[in-house]
């Protein structure tokens, strides 16, 4: 393996319209070797056609764009021969059985017959998927199906993976389980860039985070460096007599930041972004005699750093949509 | 759910991580080599979906079937002296019919994502396509032999023998080879295989009776004659006619394969194209 460039991937003004369609308006992007990188926005914000100019699907309309240290347009060939794309469509043949599946790219990619059936033997194993090999694919369950073309995407062990929405349309079980192999591939020195509408899904697994809407980058970071910029978390606490909260709201107050009283009856909370503060004001609880039975601090979760930044809701699709089109 | 234990059906984080760790890379695969392993797929798919030959063969030997009965008397005064005269056509129009799936089956592989994978690939790129010609080969030799040994079960005896019917077989093939890429253009523009499929036997279906498959040409009122006798159809099934009878007719036989090697020229590279660009 060559020694792959500190960048794995580096985008600069990538543009590309279908028709009357800005679908990327100028998208910047560093994706350092090795990292889970999220990429997340709503639907139809321009993830998609932003991999499919990574993986050298579509050619950008302007911009630019070096994957593993080369250009997706002039060098595409050798980028493909780095990376793997794992579509938003299972990109798998479904009237293929799924060892034939990766017989087939293991043929593609240069293995003779015996050593891509033990190729496909061992995946297929290892993705939990051996019981079903012989059958087709389209008989397989969506959870399956992902895990088939993850299995696909490294028959030849890629540099990066493009994982695009992997989840959409699983049930949480399946949705842990491509997890788990996301984060073992990338535990495996794997680079991938992850595109994801479900915030929870960049918050678990990515290093780092672009967050896009309408075609652009629109605020990029670290999952804390993102909450952190929205502004505040807040501390919850509950009390042991909800009799006194109003004596406990009155301390919060003054040692921490604005109280909110919440439909518990015997709880409430208070702005605050800081752990420290946070300690005071139960401490200060402590010393007013008020007795706490829990707390805890918050950071904002995605959802409202996503509201913050776009000021719209991510509008989710109802799930289920993408594999319906699928079957 | 514990770290030790693997429920059934899961995927096992240990072995994927010893498998991403294979990290050795086999030298890339030569055109030829790429292009039978898509050929392979073709191959696997005849195997998996036999249904789809089915589709193709039922309905031209339901044709055959109703002529040859129903109509064969009226229109050549007896059903064996029609046989005769529509076998080697019905054989044209079986094979023709069948490469509407060539279409089919590329847009079937574009609306469930699997071209992506192809395209992400470092592989040759017209290697898909070339490859599919091999399957579709298949269901081109399996439509026609079943329309002619039906024909044979009812009595048909082509004067051009075994081997005429083998070379008239040929022919059709070869001509199949270039109008199947007429559909694939079709089936990378249309949004799915029910509208490919629709599209193609609305333009192959009039096509195909609008020929001398099914009448002589010289019954038919004149603006229609002139249509008749130019449609390429029709070219092809004199063409096939004469190999069956065991006289080629040496212009029509060209003009079909020059027919042929025109759609290819003008439909392959938009393929390409547009295979490569969608």
């Amino acid at each position: 393996m060559t020694a792959q460039p500190a960048l794995a991937i580096e985008a600069v003004g990538l543009e590309k319209s279908f028709g009357d369609t800005r679908a990327v308006a100028g998208v910047d992007l560093a994706v350092p070797a090795g990292a889970i990188y999220g990429v997340l926005g709503p639907n139809g914000a321009g993830k998609t056609t932003t991999i499919r100019m990574l993986a050298t699907l579509v050619e950008p309309d302007a911009g630019s764009a070096r994957v593993l240290g080369h250009d997706v347009v002039a060098e595409s060939d050798a980028v493909r021969g780095l990376v793997s794309l794992t579509g938003q469509l299972a990109s798998v043949d479904e009237e293929l059985t799924g060892r034939e599946n990766l017989v087939l790219v293991g043929r593609l990619l240069g293995h003779r017959r015996a050593a891509a059936r033990a190729r496909a033997d061992e995946l297929l194993e290892a993705f939990g998927v051996a019981d079903a090999a012989g059958r087709l694919v389209k008989h397989w369950s969506g959870g399956m199906r992902r895990r088939l073309d993850i299995a696909a995407s490294i028959v030849v062990t890629p540099q990066l993976v493009f994982l695009d929405e992997p989840t959409t349309g699983l049930d949480p079980r399946s949705r842990n389980q491509v997890w788990e192999i996301a984060r073992a591939l990338a535990a495996a020195g794997t680079t991938i860039l992850l595109c994801t509408q479900y915030l929870e899904e960049a918050d678990q697994l990515a290093d780092g985070i672009a967050v896009i809407d309408r075609g652009r980058v629109i605020a990029e970071g670290t999952p804390g460096q993102l909450k952190a910029s929205v502004g505040t978390g807040s501390l919850h606490v509950r009390l042991l007599d909800p009799g006194r909260r109003a004596e406990a709201a009155r301390v919060l107050e003054a040692a921490v930041g604005t109280v909110v009283l919440e439909p518990d009856p015997a709880a409430l909370s208070a702005a605050c972004a800081d752990a420290e503060r946070a300690a005071v004001g139960v401490g200060e609880l402590g010393r007013a005699g008020v007795g706490v039975a829990g707390f805890s601090l918050d950071q904002p979760s995605l959802d409202e750093v996503f509201l913050a930044l776009t000021g719209h809701v991510a509008e989710q699709q109802p799930s289920g949509t993408l594999e319906e089109q699928a079957s | 759910m514990t770290a030790t234990t693997t429920a059934p059906g899961s995927a096992d984080t240990a072995a994927v991580r010893r498998a991403i760790a294979d990290t050795v890379r086999p030298a890339r695969p030569g055109r030829l080599s790429t292009a039978l392993t898509f050929g392979w797929r073709g191959m696997l798919k005849v195997k998996h979906v036999p249904e789809q030959l089915l589709d193709v063969t039922v309905t031209p030997v339901m044709f055959l079937l109703l002529f040859t009965y129903l109509f064969g008397g009226a229109i050549a005064g007896s059903t064996s002296a029609y046989l005769d005269y529509t076998l080697p056509g019905l054989l044209v129009m079986s094979v023709l019919f069948t490469t509407v799936y060539s279409g089919v089956s590329l847009n079937t592989d574009l609306t469930k994502g699997v071209v992506d994978r192809f395209r992400s690939l470092p592989i040759w790129r017209p290697a898909p396509l070339l490859g599919s010609l091999l399957g579709d080969s298949v269901r081109y030799v399996v439509a026609g032999t079943v329309i002619i040994a039906v024909g044979v079960a009812l009595g048909y005896r082509p004067d051009g023998g075994v081997g005429g019917a083998l070379a008239a077989l040929a022919l059709v093939v070869v001509f199949s080879f270039g109008l199947s890429w007429v559909f694939s253009v079709l089936g990378l523009l249309m949004r799915s295989p029910n509208a490919v499929m629709n599209a193609g036997f609305m333009g192959i279906f009039p096509l195909t009776f609008l020929s001398n498959v099914f009448v002589d040409p010289a019954t038919l009122p004149g603006p229609l004659e002139a249509f008749v006798e130019v449609n390429p159809i029709s070219v092809l099934a004199t063409a096939s006619r004469s190999l069956m009878a065991g006289a080629p007719d040496g212009t029509a036989i060209a003009v079909s394969l020059a027919v042929a090697a025109a759609l290819a020229a003008v439909f392959l590279p938009v393929t390409t194209r547009l295979y490569r660009s969608r």
